[in-house]
């Protein structure tokens, strides 16, 4: 693709991520209501749809307060820091064999430092907003940042050994003959996990739970600061659906239909089935996160590495 | 192109360390120290190290500097901690530290006068790493992964929760 074509995806990939993570918040309530058996909101327009304008209308014409015992300029950057990173790491995403922003031989290196970047939003926010709750709520985000960051790597490094490559298209090529989902079933498994506890959403928004921390971090912000967050979260889910689709489930592979449309169908049922997730399972309490992530899903990344790397050796044999 | 973009990097680095120095407010100063951290790794990207870059960013920016805002909201330490680091900022304390530091920078320069040029201008990928740490390098990888455990039998050790009345029985 030439530097001009990938400049002009580039911007359609920046509107078409905010608009979807917008729909996002309405398709989640409106699953969320068909699995609980409810109907979540229907009123305006087809199938509710219009809840999406209403939402934006009434955020962006909230008043944007800043508390004044808050740190002003860190109060305010912290909101921009999660969808800055998050919008970058879509940037090695690759939804065709010629549509992405770049192809970098570091791509899922880089994908993976923009999601531990966005960690200090979460982070600054509590740091600046001087509130006990939010700063609880930022504690606990930092140690379960950390603690799913390090086998969110390892996970993914099967993946990477059956391929030879961190660059994301080398790694969607390589699954022409069969999806990586098969051979790294663990990887998918712990990567997925990693992911949903990244994004922290629910079952693992403990730095947020709002029936024992308020709002945990963002328990101060309000309006449009508040609605870069939801953003950030929406987006975030976006991509984490994105990579497991390119990283396991082949990409843009599959007969008859063009690969983008094969992407973004892909993408869309990963999406489906984290929003089912949520339905489906009950927040951890956080000593049980601590527990699960260090004492039963690092052990497993470890193994699948050990294994991946011993089929991978006796194949080449 | 590149030349230029790797200046304002370089510009943008030195900027935000001399700020991370300077300030009171912990917090402003670890910010500083990220976004001096980020331009470092613009430059390892620029000079033909992508792999470092990706490192740069994940290792040093995404994990211990996290691990650094824990411990400042850890203890939160609010007005009498600036208080207390605007005194360690006096001037009088900058004296003997910029002595030692104008000499290093001396010597820098004029070593850095001897040396040609610095990149080969040629890019390295992530596989030409690795094969050079499990090849000639391997012994470092070794060591370095002896300290890992080390630190971290360490770690357990102080993490470890003793049970005093068992040891008061025994």
């Amino acid at each position: 693709m030439s530097d001009l074509g990938s400049m002009y995806f580039g911007l359609f990939l920046l509107l078409a991520t905010i608009g979807g993570a917008a729909v996002l918040t309405w398709f989640e309530r409106r699953l969320l209501g068909i699995w609980q058996d409810r109907y979540g909101p229907n009123r305006l327009g087809p199938f509710g749809i219009g809840q999406v304008a209403a939402d934006m209308i009434k955020l962006l014409t909230k008043d944007d307060w800043v508390p004044p015992f808050s740190d002003r300029v860190v109060f305010i950057f912290a909101p921009t820091t999660i969808v800055v990173a998050m919008m970058l790491g879509f940037a090695v995403v690759p939804f065709g064999p010629d549509l992405y922003v770049i192809d970098l031989n570091i791509g899922l290196l880089f994908f993976l430092g923009m999601t531990s970047l966005a960690v200090y939003s979460v982070l600054l926010a509590a740091l600046a907003s001087n509130n006990k709750y939010a700063l609880l709520g930022g504690l606990r985000s930092a140690a379960q940042m950390i603690s799913y960051e390090v086998f969110m790597g390892l996970s993914l490094m099967g993946v990477v050994m059956l391929t030879g490559s961190f660059s994301m298209r080398a790694i969607v090529e390589a699954q022409a003959d069969l999806w990586n989902f098969i051979p790294q079933f663990l990887g998918l498994f712990t990567f997925m996990i990693a992911g949903i506890a990244e994004s922290h959403r629910l079952p693992f928004d403990l730095p947020e739970a709002e029936h024992e921390l308020t709002a945990g971090f963002h328990t101060e912000y309000g309006g449009m600061k508040f609605a870069m967050f939801m953003l950030g979260e929406y987006l975030g889910l976006i991509l984490i659906s994105c990579m497991i689709v390119a990283l396991f489930f082949g990409g843009w592979l599959g007969p008859f239909l063009p690969p983008f449309v094969w992407f973004c169908l892909k993408t869309f049922v990963v999406i489906c089935f984290f929003i089912l997730l949520r339905a489906a399972i009950p927040r951890p309490r956080y000593d049980q996160l601590m527990t699960w992530g260090w004492k039963y899903m690092l052990p497993l990344t470890l193994l699948n590495v050990i294994l991946t790397g011993g089929i991978a050796l006796a194949m080449k044999a | 192109m590149m030349e230029s973009l790797f200046y304002i990097a370089a510009v943008v680095a030195l900027s935000a360390t001399i700020l991370a120095l300077t300030r009171a407010n912990a917090a402003h100063a670890l910010i500083y120290l990220i976004v001096s951290l980020l331009a470092v790794a613009v430059l390892f990207f620029l000079l033909g190290a992508p792999f470092a870059a990706a490192l740069e960013i994940l290792i040093y920016a995404g994990a211990i500097m996290v691990l650094f805002v824990f411990v400042i909201m850890m203890l939160n330490l609010g007005e009498a901690g600036e208080e207390s680091e605007r005194k360690g900022l006096h001037p009088r304390n900058w004296i003997i530290p910029g002595i030692m530091t104008a000499l290093l920078f001396m010597e820098l320069v004029y070593a850095l006068e001897q040396v040609p040029a610095l990149t080969s201008g040629v890019a390295v990928s992530p596989k030409e790493v690795g094969i050079m740490l499990f090849g000639p390098y391997v012994l470092a990888v070794e060591l370095a992964s002896m300290l890992l455990m080390a630190g971290l039998v360490g770690a357990y050790h102080l993490g470890r929760r003793f049970n005093v009345r068992n040891v008061g029985s025994n």
